[in-house]
């Protein structure tokens, strides 16, 4: 699954963006500095092969469910790792510009998930262990999928990592991961098999460009540095983003009275409470002849008045304009655009 | 005094999956002249081409363009005064529009952007390609496919024009027009084709390639007269020598 | 098979709106670029219950799409077909967090509801916005873009070469599963023993044509090093163009316009 626009917060996508861009200037001084020169047209004729390839559904035997391909373990086999990453950036490129798959700031996320992993992890670290350089049937079989399975949990964790950081989405970790990772298991294998199939096609037929291929990218010049790299960033990340939480919980009394009123206990544990709450603050509704000072007479939720006493007093009427201004805002723009479309076609 | 432009010399190529395509070739081309290469699917004739501008290199025998004997420093300059149309014009249009296409090659020789722009310019008019200009490769037609690529080969200047199969999948009128520019080009043209009507209307000489061996190489009249000749090589005669279809049925 | 025919039909359509000639299509691909990416990172840093204060950012691609003079339709589908996929992660919020926010009579709106509603809000404006940036630019004015933000050359090439071979590609797949569809009665879906096959076939003919294009990229003299013409330079336009959007983008990030006006007409409290 993609990460999308909609649910990033610009930190995550500014901080995946350093992470690809790194990765891809790394890659591509690699690929730049290969004997292999005709590896850039076989690059993008490959992307679009991936491109198209993934919209077939295919039926996956015994289920009567379809899946289709992901592609970036088929690239690095056949492209090696670094040409394989930017390969599977620029078909995610294409899907974010022109179909609007995950979106331009999210973009950075996606081809770290979709690409990184499989790439510079599960390629060199699962897949080449397992087949070596003497692929046979059962080697490739398994290498192909367990590559391909480790690397789309890894992907798929990636993106519950950087949702909930993001913290737009209100679902919780636990139930976040327990929906994602299973639904990439199947998927996992869906590609393992397809990546199975397909390859060993190729090295029936022709067994000189897998050949050629393996020799290309051995384990050796891959180098252990993008791996640490790309490791240490998550870790950065994830290391930076729990302290952001930690900070960012308000102070002893506060956090006291929280917990008091229950509110602490509704919320999940990585929850931003803090935002939450001051989110409360801002857009609290009352009406006009409500008199918020005297808590008996709350027909609403008893945590809101405490939170009203915590913070400064939230203006009741706040909310009320911001409606009646949004309304407004759609109202000009649409009349402004009107006369804009008028005069454009007087000209 | 005419001199060689183009000599092979006992050319033999055998792939790596130990196929032998071309079994041992020599002849001489003159500058200017117009040669086809007919055969049967498989006599080699795409192979031959493809050593003409280094593409293949000979398992032995030599290939000599001009001043330049074929080897790998000599490539480039090969390159530049051999221009090959392949025979699939996507293959050959890569970039993203027109004028990219046609500019690829004399921005890499090297030349300043005002002379690649009038070089393009004026091989897109010679093939009457110029309002095509900014547009994608994809959106042409197959026609116009054509002659883009060639387009594309002209604005390197080459002196030689290899051309494969140029006249597949063209309607008529298109095909027709691609032959009346062929004829215009004073370039020395080698053209390997399965159209024999267009053997006999661009050129004087024809060179049959059999099972990688040269069967025959003799001016084109005389190759379409010899009706054995043509059957030992899985050809016939062009349906403009054929006669009426109306008058002289065929059996 | 229709997804991928109306994948292609999408490229080709915006690919066409790219060629059009208007006043936002002149402007340099590096000012809209940036442009896009400003809009997007002030939409994804408002808080996440924002909603009034999001609508002043609608007249971007309002804009944008009158100026440019795109049609509503073709992008309004592409919105359409991708907004279950947030959606589907977004509902969880209304579910999840149920502390009432806001009293409307004797409605009660939770959170959840309205950081939904936040998340609807900017998906219409990011994915507005991007495919907005490809109907005025145009594959080609990207890579230029790209090539002049110092983004690797290598990279850029490629992805020109891989969007031209899209089409190519996309064809030959359609005339392959068409002709598949045509022997086979098991309805939807291709079996994974026929898969191996039709797209191992389908990748070797990719691998020989990429043989062949180099080819013919090296008997144009090709040398490892591949060319672009950059041929636009930045003029004063677009530099208004980018600083006007970007000072706009953070006074309405800064200040909840709709609130104001509201406040305004009403007599604020």
């Amino acid at each position: 699954m993609h990460m999308a626009d909609a649910l990033i917060s610009p930190m995550v996508g500014g901080a995946m963006w350093l992470a690809t861009a790194g990765l891809a200037a790394y890659s591509a001084q690699k690929v730049a500095k290969e004997l292999d020169e005709n590896k850039v047209p076989l690059m993008g004729v490959l992307g679009a092969f991936i491109f198209s390839a993934q919209m077939i559904n295919f039926a996956i035997p015994g289920t009567g469910s379809s899946g289709h391909l992901g592609g970036a373990m088929i690239l690095a086999i056949l492209l090696g790792p670094h040409a394989a990453f930017l390969t599977i950036a620029s078909v995610l490129t294409i899907q974010a510009l022109f179909f609007a798959d995950g979106g331009l700031l999210a973009l950075g996320c996606n081809i770290f998930n979709l690409g990184f992993f499989p790439c510079f992890i599960a390629y060199p670290l699962i897949y080449k262990q397992i087949v070596g350089a003497r692929p046979t049937q059962k080697r490739l079989f398994l290498g192909a999928s367990l590559a391909s399975i480790i690397g789309l949990q890894l992907g798929a964790f990636g993106v519950v990592l950087e949702t909930i950081f993001s913290g737009i989405s209100d679902l919780p970790f636990t139930t976040f991961a327990l929906l994602m990772q299973p639904i990439h298991l199947a998927i996992g294998i869906v590609e393992g098999l397809v990546t199975t199939a397909v390859i060993c096609f190729v090295w029936r037929e022709r067994p000189e460009i897998l050949q050629k291929a393996a020799m290309s990218a051995p384990l050796g010049t891959l180098g252990i540095k993008p791996v640490l790299v790309g490791l240490l960033f998550v870790t950065v990340l994830t290391g930076g983003a729990l302290s952001w939480f930690a900070s960012s919980n308000p102070d002893g009394l506060e956090w006291s009275l929280a917990k008091a009123t229950g509110v602490e206990e509704r919320q999940e544990p990585e929850a931003d409470i803090y935002r939450i709450l001051a989110g409360f603050q801002k857009n609290i509704t009352f009406f006009p002849d409500y008199n918020f000072k005297e808590p008996e007479d709350i027909a609403v939720n008893a945590q809101q008045v405490r939170a009203q006493e915590v913070w400064p007093a939230v203006n009741s009427g706040k909310t009320i304009a911001g409606l009646v201004g949004a309304i407004m805002t759609l109202l000009l723009a649409g009349l402004i655009g009107k006369s804009l479309q008028l005069a454009i076609k007087r000209n | 005094m005419s001199h060689h432009i183009i000599e092979i010399n006992d050319l033999e190529y055998t792939y790596p999956d130990k196929t032998q395509a071309l079994s041992g070739l020599s002849f001489k081309i003159l500058h200017g002249e117009s040669v086809a290469i007919v055969g049967a699917n498989g006599a080699g004739k795409s192979t031959l081409l493809s050593h003409l501008i280094g593409i293949l290199v000979p398992t032995k025998g030599t290939v000599r363009i001009g001043d330049y004997p074929l080897t790998k420093q000599t490539l480039p300059q090969i390159r530049r005064s051999v221009g090959m149309v392949f025979q699939n014009p996507d293959d050959q249009l890569f970039m993203p529009t027109v004028f990219e296409d046609v500019a690829f090659g004399p921005l890499n020789l090297g030349l300043p952007l005002q002379e690649v722009e009038s070089r393009v310019m004026s091989a897109l008019e010679r093939v009457g390609a110029a309002h095509l200009r900014e547009r994608p490769p994809y959106k042409l037609s197959s026609g116009q496919k054509r002659s883009v690529a060639i387009a594309s080969v002209l604005s390197m200047l080459p002196d030689i024009l290899v051309m494969d199969e140029p006249t597949s999948g063209l309607d008529p009128q298109a095909r027709r027009q691609l032959i009346m520019l062929l004829t215009s080009f004073t370039h020395t043209k080698i053209i390997a084709t399965h159209d024999l009507d267009l053997v006999l209307d661009v050129c004087e000489r024809t060179i049959v390639l059999h099972n990688g061996l040269i069967l025959a190489d003799r001016p084109t009249m005389q190759i379409f007269s010899d009706t054995a000749l043509l059957t030992q090589a899985h050809l016939e005669k062009p349906l403009g020598m054929q006669g009426c279809p109306i008058c002289t049925p065929r059996s | 098979m229709s997804k991928m025919e109306s994948y292609w039909l999408d490229l080709r359509q915006l690919d066409e709106m790219a060629i059009h000639k208007s006043v936002i299509h002149h402007i340099h691909p590096c000012a809209k670029l940036l442009t896009t990416v400003i809009f997007l990172t002030v939409v994804a840093s408002f808080s996440k219950y924002e909603v009034s204060g999001l609508f002043p950012m609608f007249f971007y691609p309002m804009l944008l799409m009158i100026l440019g003079e795109l049609p509503l339709g073709p992008i309004m589908h592409r919105v359409l077909l991708a907004l279950p996929f947030v959606m589907f992660i977004g509902i969880f919020n209304p579910l999840l967090d149920q502390i009432p926010f806001l009293q409307i009579g004797p409605l009660l709106i939770s959170g959840g509801w309205i950081s939904l509603f936040s998340i609807f809000l900017r998906f219409l404006l990011a994915v507005t916005a991007a495919l907005i940036l490809v109907a005025t630019t145009g594959i080609d004015g990207i890579g230029m873009a790209l090539l002049q933000l110092k983004v690797p050359r290598v990279f850029v090439v490629q992805l020109l070469f891989m969007y031209r071979y899209l089409y190519v590609l996309l064809e030959e797949l359609i005339r392959t599963i068409r002709a598949h569809s045509l022997r086979s009665f098991q309805g939807e879906g291709i079996k994974i023993g026929v898969w191996g096959s039709l797209l191992g076939q389908l990748l070797l003919r990719t691998i020989d044509r990429a043989q062949r294009i180099y080819g013919a990229m090296l008997c144009r003299g090709f040398d490892g090093e591949i060319r672009l013409i950059g041929r636009k330079k930045l003029v004063g336009i677009d530099i208004v163009y980018f600083l006007g959007w970007s000072i706009f983008f953070i006074v309405v990030r800064l200040v909840n316009i709709p609130q104001w006006l509201g406040t305004l007409l009403i007599g604020g409290y």
